[in-house]
């Protein structure tokens, strides 16, 4: 395969990852909401927990977005 | 692109919009060189200013310690005491002295943020939204981890390092534990800064997108493409940019959220 197309197709492969994130992200607000339905009581002090699983959930979607800047931008353009 | 004879590339070469001009650190006065080195004001620069300006007069406008306080004094309290009870609760009563770097942290964010997303361009002028830029998000991360450190050495001395030591762990499992806890705790600077870096970087590149798609919808020759292309782009446009907002606040908020945890592990060790 050619070097410039595979940069392509590699960056394309790496919105998979962002995908995958957003599944992530997903997961995360909708385990909460779920069992904030069930305690609403408890809920509001959960809040922080709730931003620090998306926030790791997230970066790693970040990540792949950054890998595909790297071989759109960086890498050989 | 070799395939397209001259003329069509030449055409293609010009309708194409691109989504990263608007990252593009421009020179406004040529200041100074300092060994060889341009010191300049920059588009960054000016923004940072702006972001300052507006914090400023925001703050000025609350701080007049009315008895009952109006609507302007109500939000910057409203601000106030989310940060200061988001680090009394993570931190505990001594997080009150970490209070004010963290503020500041969370409103230059959110005010950098939030202007970058103006949409001035339609008068002309470009907003430059500066923590788009890893030197910029990254300084404030190095920040961060700096007072970790400083505050962590200075409390607990060399038994800061028993931070890299789970509680409760069998002994034997140390030497996979503690590498682990490491390189996780080496690599908070990192993940601090760009988090909010690509964030916002992403943002405005799928913005950014999306109006190429409008304006050269808007050129085509077809009659029927600003229609079916056009029209449906800016709506979701307009729908990617309240998205945005919530973007904006939220990574401003998960930053000096992570920033008053990970000062709770110098002040408290676990």
């Amino acid at each position: 395969m050619d070097a410039e197309a595979a940069r392509l197709l590699g960056a394309g492969l790496a919105a998979i990852g962002v995908g995958m994130a957003a599944l992530g992200v997903g997961n995360v607000f909708g385990s909460f909401l779920e069992s904030a339905l069930r305690n609403p009581a408890a809920a509001d002090s959960q809040q922080g927990r709730l931003f620090i699983g998306f926030a790791a959930a997230e970066l790693l979607g970040l990540l792949a977005f950054v890998v595909a800047m790297i071989l759109l931008f960086v890498v050989g353009a | 692109m070799g395939y397209l004879n001259g003329n069509l590339y030449v055409a293609a070469e010009e309708g194409k919009i691109d989504p990263m001009h608007q990252f593009e650190v421009q020179s406004m006065a040529d200041l100074f060189t300092i060994g060889g080195q341009q010191i300049a004001f920059t588009n960054s620069a000016l923004w940072m200013l702006v972001t300052l300006a507006a914090l400023w007069m925001f703050m000025l406008g609350g701080m007049k310690r009315e008895l009952v306080p109006g609507r302007w004094q109500a939000a910057v309290e409203g601000v106030t005491g989310f940060i200061s009870s988001m680090m009394t609760t993570n931190i505990g009563p001594e997080g009150r002295k970490y209070t004010p770097y963290v503020f500041s942290l969370f409103m230059f964010i959110l005010f950098a943020n939030l202007l970058g997303m103006l949409p001035l361009g339609i008068i002309g002028l470009h907003p430059f939204t500066v923590t788009s830029h890893l030197t910029v998000t990254g300084v404030l991360a190095i920040v961060s981890f700096s007072i970790v450190l400083v505050v962590g050495f200075l409390r607990h001395g060399l038994h800061f390092f028993s931070l890299f030591v789970p509680h409760g762990a069998p002994w034997w499992m140390m030497p996979i534990l503690v590498p682990v806890e490491f390189v996780s705790f080496m690599v908070r600077p990192f993940s601090l800064g760009l988090r909010l870096f690509v964030a916002m970087t992403a943002g405005h590149i799928l913005l950014k997108v999306l109006a190429g798609f409008v304006i050269n919808g808007l050129n085509a020759e077809a009659a029927w493409v600003p229609a079916v292309v056009s029209l449906p782009s800016f709506i979701l446009m307009i729908g990617i940019s309240v998205l945005e907002l919530l973007v904006a606040a939220i990574q401003a908020y998960v930053f000096a959220l992570l920033t008053s945890l990970y000062i709770n592990d110098a002040v408290n060790l676990h």
